[in-house]
């Protein structure tokens, strides 16, 4: 990187002085311009308190309330005594139908997530093997909330059997006991594992997104050809970029840790310096990624689409953030690998839930450090004080 | 022609003639996109002497740019060698951008950033120490004029501020070399007056050297030498003098009756001998192509109805003639000379008027574009809009058309009022705007079909006017030629065809030649002058000061509103002084300008 300065430092000062002096023009400008610019600050705290709040609390992937119709064609004491067992559930908010037609009716107009029949001979054929006295019709639309609600039903219907087992003095023949626990995320809280997870997105939206488009924005203007006719040295013009964005990015990452744990109630279990420096290896990832997208594209939209396509997508749907990665077809698995947020995502969740795990952080970090190397040197390599 | 020093008689003193601060020697530079390869510089060489100012001048597209870039060391030449201050320009970039000053076009400034935030910031790159500043920057205040407007926003400032902060940001460390990439287009006449004396002052005082590209033939008149750059090539080089020497003895003018000047100017660039014929106001202005014999005075003096008068000769007139010899060969020369005469639109309503504008003003927020604006344009009439960028001329087009809404006033197009009914009004009007707005990626065949579809226009009608566009702008061989691959007279052509299929009786035309080479320019105005011979009412503007002197009639147009308004020769006369018997446009301009501001400063 010095090779060009040091040969051929023939005038000007190539000495520190001169170098920090140009360096020091440059964030300071960058700031100023950060500061007076409405687009940068949307993108860098507008957005991520959005996001925040959206995945904080409009968006849960927990089913809470979930309206089913329950149609019992002959009420017994034991229909009662296994409908009552769905009322006390905060899952699910049940509507008495009358008939099948009806609750037909219901499921279409999306009034209910799904039935729940009870037979005529519900008593009697409960007893007997093979019989199937309830039936569950669920509106498959909805994915998930289906299997939640078939788990659900299946679980209250072995319960119930059992219960109903024990006071009638018959011992049901169950061969296994399933004694649930579980770990990490105990109550089950969606926003605790979706906010950490969160914290990739909005750092790849400063580091990449934001970075990819206000270097576009110094070609469109011709800022950039001004600026190279100095004597200013590529390395210094890059540097001059990342140093204000990692700090705007570090900015973000506090306040979505600060939201996290002040707002949302999220436990940190892990260390916080982990956290950081995890984060920075990813931020330093993202801004390599930011660089090279400029490259490649001299104008904000051609940039914000690419940054928006290569980076902040698959940080969303191919980081784990949402989806797991290990149900994913296994070609879709591999390229996982190469979106550097799966990193941090995994480190990110497990430093908040489950602590200090060195057998996740290790690899996990030695991965974005890898990540981190690979894409600020493309962008150094590839950067040039030249149009072409 | 203009008031400033000529610097011409300064330059054997200042210029060292020896020493050559930047050379070219041989340059070849091609761009290679994915379909084709395109020859951007050709064998370029020519050399800046210490000391002077040197202009490269040149339309759109002739290479300037990509020329500046390769001195710049942003560039690699494909071949040939450019030495800067004695350094490899490919080899030694580094250094060399060390040591110039360099604008590129659109200045290179920060618009979130103040006046005095982008000199810190230059300052800083190019390594002034802190204790330096403040001394260098309140002379360059001083210079530039900017001294007040130390706190404001760059983007706030006005073209002319913008062009000299630009410049004041490249001399925060006093260069040697000065490249400056189209410093004066588009911006007003006086703040190109002052940054050529600013320039001036820079080469006489600190011995720096310019090499400074521009749009504008006349601007030739202030370098010490001129490098005429053409499709690529140096078409010609040397002091602006020995252009115009060859053309002695072949610059005449007629006086003519404002109503005949278009059929005269017509008929006199069709006659043998005349290389050039453009309309000047109340003249007609000629080149010839050898000093004429008293014959062809005779016959020439015959046709225009009144004696000729011998003019000195410009730099335009020997850069048209150059061309013209160029242009022979290949065919294409005096293309627009053989249209074929239309019957003419009856002139019965001559007086009635097309266009009322009254009382104009638009506002964006707390910026006022426009400011009570009021013209009228009479049937038939070639008006134009004269002003800088920024000075209102596209904001008032586009009331006009209807596109944007005026806060106040009244606009009538054709009659109809168009704030009500924009759609009528845009039905009898033809638009052409500044970058022709044509699909580049459509055949010629396929622009005119879309065009004559998106005008409502089907069965024979259409048929007929398809047929008419082709053979009235002789387009029939290039009908399946690719748009954006059309050379720019071609395209031009294309252009007016298409905003010209519905028949309008009015045509609106935003900057149309801005960056034309002076031969496609001409052959433009050919095809106004035919369209106003048939009664169309043409509205136009433009930056370029010679174009006004086209007009029937124009308003000059500063800071949003209208500074003047009349014919040519009556605009010119607003300037005249003992001092100026003869002004031109431009000091007329700068009067009107100038008198503006007094105005505006005043109590």
């Amino acid at each position: 990187m010095k090779r060009q300065e040091g040969s051929k430092g023939t005038l000007g000062e190539p000495s520190r002085g001169g170098r920090l002096m140009r360096l020091r023009g440059l964030v300071r400008k960058e700031f100023l311009q950060i500061l007076r610019d409405p687009s940068s600050i949307a993108i860098a705290f507008v957005m991520p308190v959005v996001l925040l709040l959206l995945f904080g609390y409009g968006l849960s992937l927990d089913a809470e309330h979930v309206p089913l119709a329950v149609v019992v064609e002959e009420p017994s004491a034991e229909t009662a005594s296994f409908i009552g067992s769905f009322q006390q559930s905060r899952y699910f908010e049940l509507v008495p139908l009358s008939n099948m037609r009806q609750a037909e009716q219901a499921l279409r107009e999306h009034r209910v997530k799904g039935i729940i029949y009870l037979r005529e001979n519900f008593a009697r054929q409960r007893r007997s093997i093979g019989a199937a006295p309830v039936q569950i019709i669920l509106n498959g639309v909805d994915a998930n909330t289906a299997r939640l609600v078939q788990g659900y039903v299946n679980g209250a219907w072995e319960k119930w059997l059992e219960l109903e087992a024990r006071s009638n003095g018959v011992p049901l023949t169950i061969p296994v006991q399933v004694s649930e626990r579980v770990w990490f995320n105990s109550e089950l809280r969606s926003q605790d594992y979706l906010v950490p997870g969160l914290i990739a997105v909005i750092m790849t939206l400063i580091g990449a997104l934001l970075t990819a488009m206000v270097m576009a924005r110094e070609w469109e203007r011709g800022t950039m050809e001004a600026l190279l006719v100095t004597p200013v040295a590529i390395q210094e013009v890059l540097l001059g970029k990342l140093v204000p964005y990692f700090v705007l990015g570090m900015g973000g990452l506090i306040l979505s840790v600060g939201t996290a744990v002040g707002l949302f109630a999220i436990p940190l279990r892990g260390s916080v310096i982990v956290l950081f420096a995890a984060s920075s290896l990813f931020l330093l990832a993202a801004l390599g990624m930011g660089l090279l997208i400029s490259i490649v594209a001299k104008n904000q939209f051609v940039a914000g689409q690419i940054a928006i396509i290569v980076t902040f997508l698959p940080a969303f749907i191919l980081s784990g953030f949402i989806f797991d990665i290990g149900s994913m077809p296994w070609p879709i698995q591999m390229i996982t690998h190469l979106i550097p947020a799966r990193y941090l995502v995994a480190i990110l969740q497990t430093v908040f839930l489950a602590g200090n795990v060195p057998s996740v952080i290790w690899p996990n970090g030695a991965a974005l450090l890898l990540m981190a190397i690979l894409f600020l040197s493309l962008g150094r390599w590839k950067s040039h004080k030249r149009l072409e | 022609m203009v008031a400033l020093p000529f610097p011409c008689e300064q330059s054997a003193r200042v210029g060292e003639p020896d020493v050559a601060i930047l050379e070219f020697r041989q340059v070849c530079k091609d761009f290679v996109s994915r379909r084709k390869r395109t020859h951007a510089l050709r064998n370029v060489s020519f050399r800046v002497r210490r000391g002077t100012v040197t202009g490269l001048i040149g339309p759109d597209g002739a290479g300037k740019t990509t020329l500046m870039r390769l001195a710049a060391g942003l560039l690699l030449a494909d071949a040939g060698e450019i030495r800067v201050l004695g350094r490899d320009a490919a080899a030694d970039s580094l250094a060399v951008q060390a040591t110039i000053g360099y604008m590129p076009q659109h200045f290179g400034l920060y618009e979130e950033l103040t006046v005095e935030e982008n000199l810190d910031l230059y300052a800083d790159l190019q390594g002034v120490p802190e204790e330096q500043r403040s001394q260098r920057y309140s002379e360059l205040m001083a210079m530039t004029g900017l001294a007040p407007f130390t706190r404001r926003l760059a983007g706030r400032l006005s073209g002319g501020m913008k062009q000299k902060l630009g410049l004041a940001c490249t001399l925060v460390r006093s260069p040697p070399l000065l490249l400056l990439d189209e410093p004066t287009v588009g911006v007003d006449p006086v703040s190109r007056r002052e940054l050529w004396s600013i320039v001036y002052r820079l080469v006489q005082q600190q011995k720096m050297s310019v090499l400074l590209s521009t749009l504008y033939l006349d601007e030739a008149e202030h370098c010490h030498e001129v490098v005429i750059l053409h499709e690529g090539a140096v078409l010609g080089q040397g002091p602006p003098a020995s252009f115009r020497s060859p053309l002695h003895g072949r610059t005449w003018a007629v006086s003519i009756p404002a109503g005949k000047k278009r059929d005269i100017q017509g008929k006199l660039s069709g006659a043998p001998g005349v290389v050039d014929a453009v309309i000047q106001g109340e003249r007609v202005r000629l080149v010839l192509d050898a000093e004429p014999s008293p014959e062809v005075s005779r016959s020439l003096a015959e046709l225009a109805g009144a004696p000729l008068e011998p003019v000195p000769p410009r730099f335009e007139d020997s850069f048209i003639a150059m061309l013209r010899s160029r242009r022979s060969g290949n065919g294409e020369a005096k293309a627009a000379n053989r249209i074929s005469s239309l019957p003419n639109v009856s002139t019965d309503g001559a007086e009635e008027t097309v266009i009322a504008v009254r009382d104009v003003q638009r506002r964006f927020g707390d910026f006022l574009a426009v400011n009570r604006v009021t013209f009228e344009v009479k049937r038939g009439e070639v008006f134009g809009l004269l002003g800088a960028n920024g000075a209102g001329k596209t904001t008032t087009f586009r009331m006009l058309c209807g596109l944007l809404p005026p806060s106040t006033g009244l606009l009538r197009v054709a009659g109809i009022d168009v704030r009500r009914a924009a759609a009528a009004a845009r039905a009898r009007l033809g638009y052409m705007s500044q970058k022709f707005s044509l699909y580049g990626n459509l055949s010629v065949w396929q622009n005119l079909q879309f065009f004559s579809k998106v005008y409502g226009l089907s069965g024979r009608r259409r048929a007929e006017r398809l047929a008419w566009a082709l053979e009235q702008f002789q387009l029939t061989s290039l009908v399946d030629a690719v748009s954006a691959d059309l050379p720019l007279g071609y395209k031009q052509r294309l252009a007016l065809a298409c905003a010209l299929m519905h028949e309008p009786d009015i045509l609106f035309l935003d900057e149309p030649t801005s960056g034309v080479d002076p031969l496609a320019r001409r052959e433009f105005w050919h095809w106004i002058n035919h369209l106003a011979r048939q009664g169309v009412t043409v509205l136009v503007t433009t930056h370029f000061l010679e174009e006004a002197e086209y007009c029937d009639r124009l308003a000059i147009m500063a800071s949003g509103a209208i500074l003047a308004l009349g014919t040519p020769e009556e605009i010119k006369s607003l300037a005249r002084s003992p001092r100026l018997p003869h002004p031109t446009m431009e000091e007329a301009f700068i009067y009107l300008i100038e008198g503006a501001n007094k105005g505006a400063a005043g109590p």
